[in-house]
C-alpha cells in the first residue's frame, strides 16, 4: 500500500485534478442552465436556492424509494418547478428578474431547509462512481480517477447544447427571443413562452447540480450543503461569455480552485485553509474585473440581459 | 392576469393622486396578506392549524412586552442591514452584500475595541462604532468602484464578497484572532463587560435600535432634503441625463456605497457590542439577507424601512414560539420571509394599474 510520500509533492496537483473532476459537476450542471436561460434574455440568480432545493429533493427521494437516479430526476423537477415560477413572476410587467431572482434563492434554500429538516439523520442510497483508475497501484490515482456517472453526463451535454443553440430551430427562438424581443415576437412568437421554457430547462439542469451534492459530493443532507455554489455558477457564465463549451472549461477552473484548499490540507499546510475556501469566490470576482469593461458590451452578451446592460 | 385599458382619463384630479399615494400602502398590504395566506396554506398540508399559526405568530412577535422587545432587538440590525440595499437603490444598483459588510464591521469594530482596550468604555465605543462603519463601507465599496470601473454587476460582487467575508472571518477567528480559551467555538477574545453599550433603561432593549433609527432619519434626509440626494436619485432615474447635466456619476456611486456599507459595518459593531461581546461565526445569521427583503418592502425608503424592520424583527421574533408550540422547524421564518418577498416583487406589476384592474374585474 502506497502512502502519501511515495508520490511526494504529486499528492496535490492530482488531489487537485481529483478536486477539479469532482467538484465541478455541480457548477457545470447549473453554469449549462443558466447559459440557455440567460440565451433567452432572462438572468435568474436563484439557482443558488435552486441547487439547494434540487439537493433535498433528491436526497430524500433516494431515501424513500432507494433509487438515486430517481432522486435526481425529481431533483430536476423540483428545479424546473422553481424555474417555472421564476419565469411567471419575470414574465409580468415591470417586475426586475434580479430581484425575483434573490426572492426565489431566499424562498428555495428556505423551503429546502424546512421540508429537509427530517433528512439530516437518515442515508440514503448514493450515485453510482467509474472507476477510471483501476490501472494503477496508488490511491491517491485510484480516489482522483473515481469519477461520477452525472459528471460525465454533464461533459457530454456541453457540446450538445452547443449544437442545439446554433443549428436547431428551438435554439434558433433561444437566441432571437435574447438577442431581440421585437424580432421574436414580429416573427409571431411569444417571448414570455420562450423565456418560460428556457428558465425550466435551466432550473432543471440547476436541480440536478444540487442532486450532486447530497447524492455523491458531499454526500449528505445538511444545511450548510452550497455555501455560494450556485451565485457563483452564475457568474462563471458571465466568465465562460455564454457558450457552454467554456462552461465546461470555466466548471474544471473553478472545481479546482475549490480543491485547492482540502488539497494542500492533505499534504499538511493548514494554514489558511479557510483562506483557501475562498478562492471559488476570489477567482469569479478577479475573472469578472479582468473580463468586464465599462465601455463595451461583452462579446457574446445577449442583448436582451439585463445585467450586461 | 386581466388586461384592462380602462379609462381613467377624465377624473384625473385630486382622487387620482391620492390613489397613486396609496398604492404605496395598499400594494404592499396586499402582498403581505397573500403572502401570509400561501404560508397559511403551506402549514395547513402539514396538518397545522392556520388560524393557531396566525395567533402564535402574532403572540411571538408583538403580543407581549417581552415579545415586543424581542421582536425590536432584532430590528435593529435588520435596520441598518437594509440601509444597504436602500442607499444604493436609489441610483438604480441592487447591493445584496450587507451581511458581507456586517461581518467585515463586526471584525473590525472588535479589532478597535481589543485594540483600545485600555482606554475609557466611551472611547472604546465611539472607536468600535467608526471601525466598524469604515469596514463596512470600504466592503460595499469595492462593489461600487468595481461597478464604475470595470463594468462589473454589483449584484453578484457584492454577494461574492459575502462568501470572501465569511472565509475572512473564519480565517482570522481560527488563526490570528483566535483567543487560545475558546475551545469548540473559535471566538475572538472577548471586548469586556464594560465596553458593552448595554440596554435602554427599563427595557431589554439595546441601543442599537436608536442607532438603527438615527441611521434611517439620516439617510431619509440625505436622499430627500440635500443636493447629493437629489442627484443621486437623478442619477438612479436617468444615468444618461445625469452624465449630460454633468453630475459626477462616479462619486455619487463610491460615497452611496461607502454609506450603504457603513450602515450595515454598524451593524455588525451593534451584534459584537450589544449582544456577543466578540466575534464569532455566530454573527452570519443572516441579517443581511433579511434587511434585502425588508428594503424591498420599504420600497428603498429609509423612512419606511423601520416600520418594515419591525414587522420583519417580529416575523423572525415569532419563530421560537412556532417552534415550541406547533412542533414546526425553525426554517419555518425563512420560507415565511421568502413568500412575502415573492409576493412583494409579483405585486411590482400592480403599481399604476392597481385601480384599473379592480375596475376590470367589478
Amino acid at each position: 500500500m502506497a502512502d502519501a510520500a511515495s508520490i511526494g509533492l504529486w499528492t496535490v496537483p492530482l488531489a487537485v485534478l481529483g478536486g477539479a473532476i469532482r467538484v465541478s459537476t455541480p457548477f457545470l450542471f447549473v453554469s449549462l442552465g443558466e447559459c440557455i436561460t440567460e440565451r433567452s434574455g432572462r438572468i435568474n440568480l436563484g439557482l443558488e436556492g435552486t441547487l439547494v432545493m434540487g439537493a433535498m429533493c433528491a436526497y430524500g427521494t433516494s431515501y424513500l424509494t432507494g433509487s438515486p437516479w430517481l432522486g435526481v430526476l425529481a431533483a430536476g423537477f423540483a428545479g424546473a418547478l422553481l424555474g417555472a415560477l421564476h419565469a411567471a413572476i419575470c414574465g409580468l410587467p415591470r417586475v426586475n428578474d434580479i430581484a425575483v431572482g434573490i426572492a426565489l434563492m431566499l424562498f428555495g434554500t428556505g423551503l429546502a431547509f424546512f421540508l429537509g429538516k427530517p433528512l439530516i439523520e437518515p442515508t440514503a442510497a448514493h450515485l453510482p462512481s467509474i472507476e477510471f483508475g483501476w490501472w494503477s497501484d496508488i490511491p491517491q490515482v485510484k480516489a482522483a480517477l473515481r469519477i461520477n456517472v452525472l459528471f460525465l453526463i454533464g461533459v457530454a451535454l456541453a457540446p450538445i447544447l452547443v449544437w442545439a443553440l446554433r443549428t436547431t430551430r428551438w435554439g434558433m427562438l433561444v437566441r432571437t427571443a435574447g438577442e431581440s424581443a421585437d424580432a421574436a415576437r414580429a416573427m409571431g412568437y411569444s417571448v414570455n413562452a420562450i423565456r418560460m421554457r428556457a428558465t425550466m430547462l435551466g432550473g432543471f439542469f440547476a436541480g440536478i447540480g444540487g442532486s450532486f451534492l447530497s447524492l455523491f459530493y458531499p454526500g449528505s443532507w445538511n444545511e450548510g450543503l452550497s455555501s455560494g455554489q450556485g451565485v457563483t455558477a452564475v457568474a462563471l457564465v458571465i466568465f465562460a461569455r455564454w457558450d457552454p463549451k467554456l462552461c465546461l472549461a470555466a466548471s474544471l477552473l473553478f472545481g479546482g480552485a475549490a480543491a485547492l484548499g482540502p488539497a494542500l490540507q492533505s499534504v499538511g499546510v493548514t494554514s489558511g485553509y479557510y483562506l483557501f475556501n475562498a478562492a471559488p469566490y476570489l477567482l469569479t470576482l478577479l475573472i469578472m474585473i479582468i473580463t468586464c469593461s465599462p465601455k463595451r458590451t461583452l462579446t457574446g452578451a445577449p442583448a436582451e440581459l439585463s445585467i450586461t446592460r | 392576469m386581466a388586461t384592462t385599458t380602462g379609462s381613467t382619463g377624465f377624473r384625473q384630479g385630486l382622487g387620482h393622486r391620492l390613489g397613486e399615494a396609496s398604492e404605496y400602502i395598499v400594494i404592499p398590504a396586499l402582498a403581505l396578506i397573500a403572502a401570509l395566506g400561501l404560508f397559511g396554506l403551506f402549514v395547513a398540508l402539514f396538518g397545522k392549524n392556520p388560524l393557531d399559526l396566525y395567533f402564535y405568530m402574532y403572540q411571538g412577535a408583538f403580543g407581549t412586552w417581552f415579545s415586543w422587545q424581542n421582536t425590536l432587538t432584532r430590528a435593529a440590525p435588520l435596520i441598518l442591514t437594509a440601509l444597504c440595499t436602500a442607499l444604493p437603490a436609489q441610483l438604480g444598483m441592487v447591493i445584496i452584500g450587507g451581511e458581507g459588510a456586517l461581518l467585515i464591521g463586526a471584525l473590525t469594530a472588535t479589532g478597535a475595541a481589543l485594540a483600545l482596550q485600555s482606554a475609557s468604555p466611551l472611547v472604546v465605543q465611539v472607536g468600535m462604532a467608526c471601525a466598524g462603519m469604515i469596514g463596512g463601507g470600504l466592503w460595499i465599496v469595492l462593489s461600487g468602484a468595481l461597478r464604475q470601473y470595470r463594468g462589473v454587476n454589483e449584484t453578484i460582487s457584492s454577494l461574492l464578497l459575502v462568501y470572501i467575508a465569511l472565509a475572512v472571518l473564519n480565517h482570522l477567528v481560527e488563526g490570528p484572532m483566535r483567543d487560545p480559551s475558546s475551545l469548540n467555538k473559535p471566538s475572538t477574545r472577548e471586548i469586556g463587560a464594560v465596553n458593552m453599550i448595554g440596554t435602554i433603561p427599563g427595557t431589554d432593549i439595546h441601543w442599537g435600535l436608536v442607532f438603527g433609527i438615527i441611521a434611517a432619519v439620516l439617510a431619509y434626509v440625505l436622499i430627500f432634503h440635500t443636493t447629493f440626494g437629489f442627484a443621486a436619485r437623478v442619477a438612479g432615474g436617468n444615468l444618461r441625463a445625469a452624465k449630460i447635466v454633468g453630475l459626477g456619476v462616479g462619486k455619487l456611486i463610491l460615497i452611496t456605497c461607502f454609506l450603504a456599507g457603513a450602515a450595515a459595518g454598524l451593524a455588525g459593531m451593534v451584534e459584537v457590542a450589544a449582544v456577543q461581546g466578540r466575534t464569532n461565526a455566530n454573527l452570519a445569521v443572516g441579517y443581511g439577507f433579511t434587511g434585502i427583503l425588508v428594503a424591498f418592502l420599504a420600497r428603498h425608503n429609509p423612512l419606511a424601512v423601520i416600520p418594515v424592520a419591525i414587522l420583519l424583527g417580529g416575523i423572525s421574533a415569532s419563530g421560537g414560539l412556532l417552534q415550541r408550540r406547533l412542533g414546526l422547524p425553525d426554517a419555518s421564518v425563512l420560507v415565511l420571509q421568502g413568500l412575502i418577498f415573492v409576493c412583494v416583487l409579483a405585486s411590482d406589476t400592480l403599481y399604476g394599474r392597481l385601480g384599473n384592474i379592480l375596475k376590470g374585474r367589478s
